[in-house]
Order: C-alpha cells, then sequence, then structure tokens
C-alpha cells in the first residue's frame, strides 16, 4: 500500500517547510492532485492523521484541490478534457499532443500559527 | 495564522533520487528501460528474449522488482545476466531509493542497457520517477483490447507499448484495431511493437528499435 509512504513524504515536506518558518503549528495543508493521478486523497489524510501525531502538524487539515485531466489535440491544438473512451479531438478528431493536466501531486501551501 | 507558500511535488524526494540515477546511467553510458506491466504480462519473458536477441554483442544487467520470491531474478540469472532482485515487502511499485541501491550493486562500467522490471501494477509505478531514459508498458492480448483507456495514466506517459502474446489472438476476444487505436489516441508519440515473446514474432523490430536507442545513447 503506497499511500502510507508517501504520506511520510507529504508530512516530511509540510514539516520542513514548517519548521523553516518557526511555525508551532500547521493548520491546513494545501494539496493539489490531479485526476489522472492514481493517489487517493482520503487514504492519504487518513494515513496523514497516523502519522502526523505528536509533530506540529497533527490535525492538520489536508484541502485536497482536484486537477481535471486536460490534453493539447496535435492538430488543431484545442485543449479539451477527456471523458471516458473519448479521448479523440471534440474539434477536429485530431490526436493528443500531450497531456497539459492532470498529473499533479504537490503542496501549494501550508497554513500555520 | 500565516500562509507559507510551498509548491513542491510530494514525490520531490524521489524525483531528485531519480535524477541521481539518472546521472549514474549516463556517466556509464548505460540505457535504463522501466518495464511496467500487470502480472503475467511478459516483463521477464521480454527480458529473456530481448537478452537471447543481443547478448551475443550487447551486456544488460537487470533490476527485479517484486512483492517476494527471487523467481524472476532466478530465471534471469540462469542465462548469465547481471541480477539484483529487489522485494518490497508489499510497496507495489519500484522507488528511486531501493532502484539506487541495486544500480550501486551492479557493475555499470561493464553494462549498456539496464532493465528495471517494476512490480507487476498497471497503476502505480507509473508515478515513481526511477533515473530510466525509456518507459515501457508491456499489455497482453489476454488482458484485452480496452487497457488504454482504463489504465490512462500508464499509456499516457509511457514511451513505448509492446503487446506481447500476438500468438494467442485467435483463441480470445481481442480487437487489435481497438487496442491500436486506444494506444494512438492517448499517446501518438509512443511507439508499439506488436510481438509474442513466447514464438519470437516481433522481437527483431524491438531489439533493433533498442540498440538504435542505445546508440543514441552513446553519442
Amino acid at each position: 500500500m503506497h499511500e502510507l509512504s508517501v504520506t511520510e513524504q507529504l508530512l516530511n515536506l509540510t514539516l520542513e517547510h514548517a519548521r523553516q518558518a518557526k511555525a508551532e503549528r500547521v493548520l491546513k495543508i494545501n494539496l493539489v492532485l490531479g485526476d489522472l493521478s492514481s493517489f487517493e486523497g482520503e487514504s492519504i489524510q487518513f494515513c496523514f492523521d497516523i502519522l502526523s501525531r505528536g509533530t506540529e502538524a497533527e490535525k492538520a487539515f489536508l484541502s485536497i484541490s482536484r486537477k481535471p485531466a486536460r490534453v493539447r489535440c496535435q492538430k488543431c491544438k484545442d485543449e479539451f478534457s477527456p471523458r471516458e473512451t473519448n479521448w479523440a479531438c471534440p474539434r477536429c478528431g485530431g490526436f493528443i499532443e500531450e497531456v497539459v493536466s492532470g498529473r499533479e501531486f504537490y503542496v501549494e501551501s501550508i497554513e500555520i500559527e | 495564522m500565516k500562509k507559507v507558500e510551498v509548491i513542491t511535488s510530494i514525490l520531490n524526494a524521489n524525483d531528485l533520487i531519480a535524477q541521481e540515477n539518472q546521472g549514474l546511467l549516463r556517466n556509464h553510458h548505460v540505457l535504463g528501460v522501466n518495464l511496467m506491466a500487470s502480472p503475467g504480462a511478459g516483463k521477464t519473458s521480454l527480458i529473456l528474449q530481448t537478452a537471447k536477441a543481443l547478448a551475443s554483442h550487447l551486456r544488460i544487467g537487470v533490476i527485479e522488482g517484486d512483492v517476494a520470491s527471487c523467481l524472476d531474478a532466478d530465471r534471469v540469472a540462469s542465462v548469465d545476466i547481471p541480477v539484483i532482485q529487489i522485494n518490497t515487502g508489499g510497496e507495489c511499485h519500484l522507488d528511486a531509493l531501493t532502484v539506487q541501491k541495486a544500480i550501486k550493486a551492479l557493475p555499470l562500467p561493464e553494462l549498456d542497457i539496464l532493465f528495471i522490471e517494476n512490480v507487476g501494477n498497471l497503476i502505480c509505478p507509473v508515478e515513481f520517477q526511477l533515473g530510466e531514459k525509456i518507459r515501457v508498458v508491456i499489455a497482453s492480448v489476454p488482458e484485452g483490447d480496452d487497457k488504454p483507456y482504463k489504465y490512462p495514466g500508464m499509456f499516457t506517459a509511457v514511451d513505448v507499448v509492446i503487446l506481447n502474446k500476438m500468438d494467442l489472438t485467435p483463441y480470445v476476444d481481442f480487437n487489435l484495431d481497438a487496442m491500436r487505436q486506444g494506444v494512438r489516441t492517448l499517446n501518438q508519440r509512443a511507439k508499439m511493437f506488436e510481438l509474442s515473446c513466447r514464438t519470437g514474432e516481433g522481437i527483431a523490430a524491438w531489439t533493433e528499435w533498442l540498440e538504435s536507442q542505445l546508440r543514441a545513447e552513446k553519442k
């Protein structure tokens, strides 16, 4: 199960920035999670609640902002959000040039006191 | 209350180590290939078939990733390929740190290609950079032709899609056009190879392409 090791990374990153800012407590962690990412928000919160005990980030709330998958058409350069098996460009039927967003998994900011 | 900007990937620590791995391989002109697939699709078989085709003139090394057992490493070692087995003990993917330990245990100056056989899993491995140059997903005919749409995270990210077990197409419901269309729609820059590790069909096209990538790496 990998949410545990990934949550450890999240906690380390949070504490690093919190300590740099001389925080006493971390109140909230603003996460960005893309729809193409395989990580699961609730599992991370669950693991985080356990791992953060005894640290400045104990009881911090994970606020997860989701980014939908967006891709760019190679032919007409239009950007769209693919659904189910509809990954061909809705405007011209072209193939994808690249995935523009949807793979995100980062900490945007933390709120401390 | 104070807001502190972070804007850092949660996998940053892994990515930094992956960059170190990339550096280690580059310095020794070793082509790193990350092989990802469901369990049983043919990762180890592909390594063995590739080695059979190339071992006369190229030096191959392997890192095997499994939750448990040395079965795959034993198969590879039996044909005299240097191999390190990683047992993750439950982790469903390889990460850069465990791979770095294995890389450092291999004779890099004596290798041309390093295959990293990831844990059998179509979901998690793609999230973790290991330091590889080429990312491969191996799909297989019995798994069905809808896998690209069902695992877009994987299929959009790879450089190569290998379709293995082509010899089984007469025996299962598998629409080859649908599979090709799915791969092309999600990732038209990916090279696709249709082959059979069992019969040897299509292996030459794959190994020739791999050699061309190695030549580019050696420059």
